[in-house]
């Protein structure tokens, strides 16, 4: 099978270029000689079958990001018959040296001049006939957002391909990419001959826009506004979507599930229905958000707008060691974890994106809301109850600081804050669509399995040895909370919170679910009945525990993913609950202390 | 001849010399920063923040300790 790579700089529509030419087909694959996942996808070229890789965005050859180190290695490690390179047009003048540093490793290769309508609009004029004479290779101006131009592009590709010139040799790639060149020169002798730039250049709109977007004093203010009305969005057209999957689960649960395993024994009918069936449940439950999320996400950054938030928001995040993008994915995580894990994929920094990574977890996402609001209404006045939840976002916020504050020295960030400001741009709905359509894949190929094991596993905890009540303090998950007893004691949380927070592992939208099932009561029975058996100290330490301990099994498996690091996701599970513990000893010791 | 960083904000300049390490110069240089170029600066964010910065068909945002590393001359 032939083997074409996709190259070009950061901002260059790259991805979208690959996605029109790929369609939703794409798959992650890994590679030999890298870590990180790229996207590939069988294409039909020419009459053959060829797989399209999308390299990273780069904007050097030589350079020491990871992404150009990726790009090296992979190039080092896989023969190609063919690179597509793909620049700017407007900025051909100094991405074209990206283009002859892959025409010195000697790779067939293809030059697609990317935005030849910005370019035109903006007076730029670029000889495609004889710039394709000098490089010795075609060149085709498309519109990867349209697609025009696409068909002639492909075709030269078919015809390079079809020419059965020899694959790249990765050794003696691996042997020119040492070597140092002098591109610069031939760069600028290319660029007079082929390319007419205007001496003024600006784009009017973009510095319309931006004038007032990244205004001095309005700037942040219509940053938040904007983060609110998509936060708000997503959420509300969300939830009926979610309530509206989960009632379509249930059905099948009650009409279809529940007579086939009528007849079966107890425990097949508990782990089909209430083990696996509920793990696939908790699965589906991620996906209305997981697309609404990433549709919001991929208009914000295609858009050009999250390189602003970087820009007003920077200042700030320096600080706690990230930058102004890891902003948008930690505001993200307060409505949901997940999502604004995979959105950290944004950023091209290993140890920055960790340290986001890390952080995320803590922010007071829309299920542990859940958790609290019914707490809170058991035990709280109703004069005292905004309060209450107000001091819960303040802390959340607070460990989210004090984490990134600990570790910004363990995940230093060694790469240069320098950010290209692409104009602004509107993406299209089928860019839009598949984005939020590969999100959800990864989500479901990645993560369910291990959300599907960890549910069935809480559901044996809960339910044996089984001739003892469900969730109760005789079943493994109570012992396992009579074993801990001495350690949640000091916090004031008894064995039947400690079941809860055991169920929480899974998702924080069961906890209420299971205090029902721990004490056997439903609606206002119960929340009299907590009332009686905890007073408030004990419940705010509850909810303090848990605002911060592991938010639930599916970000687990996600940071799991994201990170491809185990010690990672225990570093981040050990450190929630060691934070959790304290901060609930030291308020339930000092308001016992203070008298309460 | 000053540093990028004290340039006023809308004021023209050309880059008269680069001092950074390998990385950040290759960074630098894929960016259009290549000595002799002009550019300006267009805003600054608040508190410290980052600058904005136009060099020919690019705009870029740094943070002052990248830009202090660009030295630049105005014209007089």
């Amino acid at each position: 099978m032939k083997r074409i790579a996709l190259l070009g700089m950061p901002n260059t529509g790259k991805s979208t270029l690959f996605n029109r030419i790929s369609g939703a087909s794409a798959r992650v694959g890994n590679w030999p000689g890298i870590t990180v996942d790229l996207m590939s996808a069988k294409i039909l070229i020419g009459g053959h079958i060829a797989e399209l890789i999308d390299l990273p965005g780069i904007y050097d050859l030589h350079g020491f990001s990871e992404d150009e180190q990726v790009v090296r290695r992979f190039l080092s490690n896989n023969a190609v018959d063919l690179v597509i390179v793909l620049l700017n047009s407007s900025q051909i003048d100094r991405q074209l040296s990206l283009l002859l540093q892959i025409k010195k490793l000697n790779i067939p290769s293809v030059l697609a001049l990317n935005m030849a309508d910005e370019a035109k609009q903006s007076g730029i004029t670029i000889d495609t006939e004889n710039l394709a004479k000098s490089l010795q290779m075609p060149v085709l101006s498309i519109s990867a957002k349209y697609g025009d131009g696409l068909p002639k592009a492909l075709q030269a590709a078919t015809q390079m391909i079809n020419q059965n010139q020899t694959a790249s040799d990765p050794q003696m790639i691996s042997q020119l990419l040492q070597e140092d060149n002098q591109i610069e020169h031939e760069m600028e002798n290319l660029i007079q001959h082929h390319v007419q730039i205007p001496t003024t250049f600006t784009n009017n709109t973009t510095d319309k826009i931006d004038k007032v977007l990244l205004h001095k004093w309005f700037g942040l203010p219509i940053f938040f506004a904007a983060m609110f009305v998509l936060f708000q969005f997503i959420f509300t057209v969300g939830k009926p979507l979610q309530d509206g999957l989960a009632w379509a689960l249930s059905l099948l649960r009650s009409s279809l599930l529940e007579p086939i395993f009528a007849s079966s024994p107890a425990w097949l009918h508990g782990l089909m229905l209430d083990g696996v069936y509920n793990g696939v449940a908790t699965v589906a439950a991620f996906v209305p958000i997981i697309v609404l999320f990433f549709l919001v996400m991929s208009m914000v950054e295609d858009s050009g707008y999250l390189s602003r938030a970087a820009f007003l928001m920077d200042a700030l995040m320096a600080k706690m060691g990230l930058d102004g993008r890891g902003f948008v994915m930690m505001l993200m995580g307060f409505g949901c974890n997940v999502p604004a894990l995979m959105g950290t994929r944004i950023m091209r920094s290993r140890p920055m994106r960790l340290l986001t990574m890390l952080v995320i977890p803590l922010s007071l996402c829309s299920a542990r809301l859940q958790v609290f609001i019914f707490i809170i209404t058991a035990l709280f006045t109703a004069k005292h109850a905004p309060l209450v939840l107000f001091t819960l976002y303040v802390m959340s916020f607070m460990t989210m600081f004090l984490t990134a504050v600990l570790f910004q020295g363990q995940y230093k960030n060694t790469e240069p804050f320098i950010l290209e400001l692409p104009p602004y741009r509107f993406p299209t709905l089928r860019q839009i669509i598949l984005r939020g359509w590969h999100e959800v894949n990864h989500f479901l190929v990645r993560a369910s399995k291990f959300i599907v094991i960890g549910v069935v596993l809480v559901w044996v905890l809960t339910n044996f040895p089984s001739n003892v009540p469900p969730a109760s303090v005789g079943t493994y998950a109570g012992q396992i909370g009579v074993l801990f007893a001495p350690i949640l004691d000091p916090l004031g949380i008894n064995n039947q919170l400690a079941i809860a927070l055991i169920f929480g592992f899974v998702a924080k939208e069961i906890v209420v679910g299971s205090l029902a099932v721990i004490y056997g009561m439903q609606g206002d029975t119960l929340t009299v009945h907590m009332a009686t058996q905890i007073d408030w100290v004990q419940a705010m330490s509850f909810m303090l525990f848990t605002l911060i301990y592991t938010p639930c099994l599916s970000t687990i498996a996600t940071l799991r993913s994201e990170s491809k690091s185990n010690t990672f996701m225990w570093l981040s599970i050990a450190w929630s609950l060691g934070l959790a513990w304290v901060v609930s000893f030291v308020f339930y010791q000092g308001a016992r202390w203070l008298g309460y | 001849m000053q540093l990028l960083s004290q340039l006023k904000t809308g004021q023209k300049a050309t880059i008269s010399a680069i001092e950074a390490d390998e990385y950040l110069f290759h960074r630098l240089s894929a960016l259009g920063f290549r000595v002799g170029k002009p550019l300006s600066i267009i805003r600054r964010a608040n508190f410290n923040g980052p600058l904005h910065v136009r060099l020919g068909t690019t705009d870029v945002i740094l943070r002052g300790s990248e830009a202090n590393r660009i030295r630049i001359n105005t014209p007089i």
